[in-house]
């Protein structure tokens, strides 16, 4: 087996990584929107509508950092009608992202059209951080990589930090917990969880630019190939924790990059087989994760799913 | 808005929070102070019921102040305008002497206004500090709770409401859940507090604590709001009393003025048995023991979290006896409920009935086996709140005869039956057609009862009976579980209100952490030392057990 060497290994794992970041990204909004009390289904939709204006914005202005805001701004605008229908209107959270996947998903395919397979001018690329990329194997997984890879670094470090050390995020999880009694200390739950919701869905559109301009540049119709659903699926084995997260992410990352990587030392496994792998992975932890018992152990915020409503006292 | 007298300092909480060593309001002079609450003719109405009906309502700085009333009279209404949860229709509402209009509750917090729910208002995986912080403003970014676990341990010793500021709340008893709520309150700068019938859940000894406590807060010029239907820890603790009625004050009162029996009428309406009687004194018809009927023997099993919840019970209920189940909320009461009726699985031992092994039967094998159950939460596993009285009828029996004919339903014998429960248990309803959910929670318990009693049970399971039930309906509830005594059924009955336990129970076992800490018998039982008891009191248990 001359493909099992250390420099076959190592090329694995940095490119788990590459192609995790996108899954890691997704993932965070969507353990945001969750950990305030909210279920964003919408997520695959938010990533399309993503990659397709990250994918033509950059090809506007041929600028990769503009292309990416632009997916956050595509992102966030399909949240905030998540947040419109079950934040405010108290709508099923679930039908409604469900209805926002569907709607991502085609809305992205027709407006794409023009732009379908057009290269791009310019996409992200490999960045060697000075002195740390030179550590031995360490440096060459994580630190020669995309700007759009270092980026989903800081912000799973700002996350992580933030949900577990500030005030602030001290309020997302008592909003998601038990809104009642944040109510009662004076807390504007709807208002926070609305901008959760739309936060996680800026962060599922830069996810999705990820994709379009980082592993696969351009614009193809449903490019994100059910990342989208993968993250959904990652929040609940992260145990609603983003250091899990990118663990988590980094774990899919590797299914997909193995699949290629495998191609390349021509091993003959059936690419049909590969491309399932990531789904089945997504069904076995659906399976593990949700059984009564170890939903409460792992932490499931107690509020989730729940639209958020004063107490109609008689 | 009228002028600002008094203490400035409760509208502007933050300054408070610089010095939370809790600056007591009665600093300020008494004799011309405006009241510390006056909710003036207000009015609240929900669809077409009137909640609050030119209610007025006036509390004074330095009391305890009782607000009394069955269910559905509207003290709730009323008190949720007070913190900023509801606005009211018509009326107004001043706070020391300042007219305010709250569009929120953050609005009610920030001029000194404190409720201490039924429901504590805790997050439950954040520790006590933690749960502070979350009502204080303007601190740091980053959580830094050192020093509200400093002031927290200051205020609890000055209040007698010691509690560890760093536990996780969810590892906290009720009791102590409890003090956490008030000790923020006092943090966090309240003058007003709120007390939404706090003793319901505690044990005789931790009530007279909390009164106690009740009473000092009120020395110190603390305006305290006592919501109860206790009358007698009312009398005990209370400066003045103001009774609602249907939406509307029905009189006010002191307790130098009044006793048990006259404010029970004024609640009512009429002259109440089970007001007046004393429970304690209320002599049981004397009935023959029959066959033990129920039999527990070392019965185990694990909560909702997947902990152990019932830790070896043991017990045994003969026919024409009630065994009164006592303890605290959480001791593993409805564990043990739903365990003996097939909606929980044991982990060990066994539940027989009538010397017939029914551990893990499904419900259905334990209903047909000759248990009724009244469970704790009548619209999740009693009743279905969306389908009507015929339909709710028969969920116990639409699959014998005469109900079914082979696969279908005989209407006729639906009718028949449901007209029979509803008068039976003189259900109030406009119709067999009625949706469950639109009938009064008194209305739906007693078609429940008929229903659960109308194969003449062997086993009645009853979980708190009469929970929010008014008092009409009550005394009816009650009358059902003692006549099927006299019949010779054997009762289980678990209640937190010691009251009911005591009235009805011929025995009454104490469940603390999911095991018997003692059984006593119902007549001439002492309180104090059931109240031990359901503390988990080592000697005590040592003693019984």
């Amino acid at each position: 087996m001359d493909f099992l060497t250390v420099g076959f290994t190592v090329s694995l794992l940095a490119a788990a990584i590459t192609y995790g970041t996108a899954i890691l990204l997704a993932c965070l909004g969507e353990l945001v929107t969750e950990r305030a009390g909210v279920l964003n289904l919408g997520v695959e939709g938010m990533m399309l509508m993503g990659a397709l204006a990250g994918a033509a914005t950059c090809l506007a202005t041929d600028n990769v950092w503009l292309g990416s805001l632009a997916a956050c701004g595509a992102g966030a605008a399909m949240a905030s009608i998540h947040a419109l229908l079950t934040v405010g209107l108290r709508a099923n959270q679930v039908v409604s992202g469900l209805a926002l996947t569907l709607f991502g998903a085609g809305l992205s395919a027709f407006l794409g059209q023009p732009i379908v397979g057009v290269p791009l001018p310019t996409s992200f690329q490999t960045v060697r951080i000075p002195v740390l990329s030179e550590i031995p194997v360490i440096g060459r997984i994580f630190f020669q990589q995309s700007g759009m890879v270092y980026l989903s670094y800081v912000i799973a470090i700002v996350l992580w930090f933030y949900i577990a050390k500030t005030r602030g995020g001290l309020r997302l999880r008592a909003i998601g917990e038990r809104p009642e009694a944040a109510d009662a200390m004076g807390i504007n739950v709807n208002l926070l969880r609305t901008w959760y919701v739309i936060l996680g869905g800026a962060l599922a559109g830069l996810g999705g630019a990820a994709i379009s301009l980082d592993t696969n540049p351009g614009w193809v119709e449903n490019i994100t190939a059910g990342r989208g659903w993968i993250a959904v699926a990652l929040v609940i084995f992260a145990g609603w924790n983003p250091a899990r997260a990118l663990l988590g992410a980094y774990l899919f990352g590797g299914v997909e990059a193995l699949n290629f990587k495998l191609q390349g030392v021509g091993v003959a496994v059936s690419p049909f087989f590969l491309n399932m792998l990531p789904y089945l992975f997504t069904i076995l932890v659906l399976i593990l994760a949700t059984r009564q018992s170890a939903r409460v152990r792992l932490g499931a915020p107690d509020a989730l799913g729940i639209p958020y409503q004063r107490e109609d006292r008689g | 808005m009228m002028p600002i007298q008094g203490m400035a300092d409760a509208a502007a909480p933050p300054a408070m929070e610089a010095t939370p060593a809790v600056t007591p309001p009665s600093d300020t002079p008494t004799p011309d102070r405006p009241p510390a609450i006056a909710l003036l003719d207000i009015s609240k109405r929900f669809g077409p019921t009137v909640a609050n009906d030119h209610v007025t309502f006036v509390a004074k700085w330095g009391e305890v102040h009782a607000l009394v009333g069955e269910n559905g009279a509207g003290k709730s209404t009323l008190m949720s305008i007070l913190a900023g949860l509801y606005r009211p229709d018509s009326g107004t509402v001043v706070i020391d002497g300042t007219e305010q209009r709250f569009r929120a509750p953050r609005d009610a917090i920030s001029v000194g206004i404190g409720m201490v729910y039924q429901h504590f208002m805790l997050v439950e995986p954040f520790t006590v500090a933690e749960n502070v912080l979350l009502g204080v403003r303007n601190s740091s970014h980053l959580i830094n709770t050192k020093d509200i676990e400093r002031d927290l341990t200051a205020l609890g010793e000055r209040y007698q409401l010691q509690v560890d500021p760093t536990a996780p709340v969810w590892q906290l008893s009720v009791g102590e859940q409890q003090r956490v709520e008030i000790l923020r309150l006092l943090y966090l700068g309240a003058r007003i507090l709120v007390f939404d019938e706090p003793t319901a859940v505690l044990t005789p000894q931790e009530s007279d604590s909390l009164l106690a406590t009740m009473r000092s807060l009120a020395a110190e010029g603390f305006c305290v709001v006592f919501i109860s239907h206790k009358l007698d820890e009312v009398l005990t603790v209370s400066d003045r009393i103001t009774v609602m009625r249907r939406g509307r004050v029905s009189g006010e009162t002191t307790p130098a003025e009044t006793d048990r029996r006259s404010l029970a009428r004024m609640m009512v309406g009429r002259d109440l048995a089970e007001y007046v009687e004393h429970p304690d004194v209320e002599p049981h018809p004397p009935v023959a023991l029959g066959p033990v009927r129920l039999q527990l023997t070392d019965l185990r099993a694990n909560g909702e979290n997947g902990l152990p919840a019932l830790n070896g019970v043991s017990l045994e209920v003969h026919g024409g006896e009630v065994l009164g189940i006592a303890g605290v909320a959480g001791n593993g009461q409805r564990e043990l409920a739903e365990v003996i009726t097939g909606l929980r699985p044991a982990s060990g031992g066994r539940v027989a009935i009538e010397g017939k092994d029914l551990t893990n039967a499904n419900a259905r094998t334990v209903a047909r086996g000759g248990v009724a159950h009244i469970p704790e939460d009548r619209l999740a596993t009693g009743l279905v709140g969306a389908m009507d009285l015929s339909e709710n009828a028969i969920l116990r029996d639409y699959e014998e005869s005469p109900i079914a004919r082979g696969s279908f339903l005989n209407a006729g014998a639906i009718a028949a039956f449901t007209d029979l429960l509803i008068r039976k248990q003189d259900v109030k309803t406009p119709g067999r057609w009625a949706r469950v959910r639109t009938l009064s929670g008194g209305n739906q318990q007693k078609l429940l009862l008929a229903r659960e009693l109308a194969g003449d049970p062997k086993v009645i399971i009853a979980v708190h009976p009469t929970r929010g039930v008014d008092v009409g309906a009550s005394e009816a509830i009650h009358q059902s579980l003692r006549d099927q005594r006299a019949r010779g059924a054997a009762t289980l009955l678990i209640s937190e209100d010691l009251d009911e336990l005591l009235a009805l129970s011929d025995r009454i076992a104490v469940l603390y952490e999911g095991r018997v800490t003692g059984i006593v018998p119902a007549a001439g039982a002492d309180r104090e030392h059931l109240g031990l008891l359901m503390a988990g009191d080592e000697a005590q248990v040592g003693a019984h057990g």
